[in-house]
């Protein structure tokens, strides 16, 4: 190592931040040069004048107040006391909102909901159309194999006219990503459908009641069969053509 | 809610107060504009404290003050800096190897002389000399490169032993 590659990494070599290969190396040629020796040396002099501790200007205890003052609160009980004032009645209603949602809308989306829904929207359809039957017929011989060939299974089909409750005819629809039978009945102005197919969970969840949009839905299973009962007759009838059916 | 940020602002920052303010002093080279320079920067810190992530918080908050320092010249004093720096007419200075005693030099008059430094020089020197830092962060701080960083400091010495010989000589610099 020459002086003049030695000359750029002596204030490296007396600051210690050079690697250890480079700085043994200047090691070595200090030993044999007196006058980088005597660079380093002067280096070495200013760098002691230089840690002259009346050099350094601290802060005033006027600039930290001035400083700590200007930061927004620093008592995290205050800051957060504000904070949870503040937002209380946001929050209270927010979960006022939430339990609301979660008591009026429907719960989830279950397979159950789903079903409710499209059975709901099959009734109305059926109704909307004027198409509630394809095979209009009271009799229960004609109705049951029109069925036939048109879905995969063979829905039980009972005309309940002897206690107020007459077939009117039959009609697919479709649910539950398939093609299903709905039964017609009336009772009086109203029109019952009554949506039949097999049912795919459990075997008997017993019978459920609900509403939708305005309509009353029954829904239970039975051998092997879902069925779901929609109609915008009073509940207490809906119950009685269930029974009626289920029996 | 995560910790309060002031307190932890006034925890990891605030003690880095006397660093901010010689580095302020020094650049400035008046007290009162040091005191305004690092009281902004420190409300500029706050405001990007969020983008902290732990690490060295001293070369944090000094590379705030520092550009806050360097805003503030080129606003208030714009001529100091609006001079380039001739790197050249810099470089032409020999070393010095003459060996003189530094040990009694009154702290007035190397003061002068680091006062006298351009700017460029000074912001190096100090953070060496008097905050101890390292090239790595001096470089990160000043946003140069590493060569640039031990360039400058070699003349930075260079210059305030110069100044120091020719006062212990008696002679006018």
């Amino acid at each position: 190592m020459n002086c003049k590659t030695t000359e750029d990494l002596l204030d490296g070599y007396a600051d210690g931040e050079l690697d250890l290969v480079n700085h043994l190396q200047i090691d070595e040629h200090l030993k044999t040069c007196p006058a980088c020796k005597r660079i380093v040396e002067n280096i070495s002099a200013v760098k002691f004048a230089m840690s002259d501790a009346a050099l350094y200007f601290g802060a005033s205890p006027d600039l930290r107040n001035r400083i700590k003052s200007a930061l927004p609160a620093d008592k995290s009980i205050s800051a957060s006391g504000i904070w949870q004032w503040r937002w209380i009645p946001v929050l209270a209603a927010a979960v006022a909102i939430v339990i609301l949602i979660f008591l009026f809308l429907p719960h989830g989306s279950s397979n159950e909901d789903i079903l409710a829904k499209e059975v709901v929207s099959g009734h109305v359809r059926s109704m909307m159309a004027n198409h509630l039957t394809d095979v209009p017929s009271s009799d229960q011989h004609t109705v049951k194999p029109w069925f036939e060939g048109k879905l995969d299974y063979s829905p039980p089909v009972i005309d309940l006219a002897t206690i107020g409750f007459p077939l009117v005819g039959g009609r697919l629809d479709y649910a539950g990503n398939r093609p299903v039978a709905a039964l017609v009945y009336k009772r009086r102005q109203h029109s019952i459908n009554l949506f039949v197919f097999p049912s795919t969970g459990n075997s008997d969840i017993g019978t459920a009641i609900s509403t939708q949009q305005g309509y009353n839905l029954i829904h239970w299973n039975k051998s092997g069969m879902t069925f779901w009962a929609v109609s915008d007759l009073n509940l207490d009838e809906l119950q009685e053509f269930a029974q009626g059916i289920q029996n | 809610m995560p910790k309060n940020k002031t307190v932890n602002f006034e925890e990891t920052i605030l003690p880095h107060l006397d660093a901010a303010y010689n580095l302020a002093r020094w650049l400035t080279r008046d007290g009162t504009d040091a005191d305004d320079v690092v009281q902004e920067a420190f409300l500029r810190a706050f405001k990007f404290f969020d983008g902290f992530h732990g690490g060295n918080a001293r070369a944090w908050i000094l590379k705030i003050v520092r550009n806050t320092c360097h805003s503030w010249l080129q606003k208030n004093r714009g001529h100091e800096i609006a001079i380039e720096f001739d790197e050249d007419l810099h470089s032409v200075e020999g070393r010095d190897t003459e060996v003189v005693l530094l040990e009694n030099i009154d702290s007035q008059i190397l003061r002068g002389l680091l006062e006298e430094l351009p700017l460029e020089f000074r912001e190096i020197i100090i953070l060496r000399e008097l905050e101890g830092m390292s090239y790595k962060e001096i470089a990160s701080i000043a946003d140069l490169p590493l060569g640039t960083v031990m360039s400058r400091l070699t003349r930075a010495r260079r210059r305030l032993h110069t100044g120091l010989t020719s006062f212990l000589n008696g002679g006018s610099k």
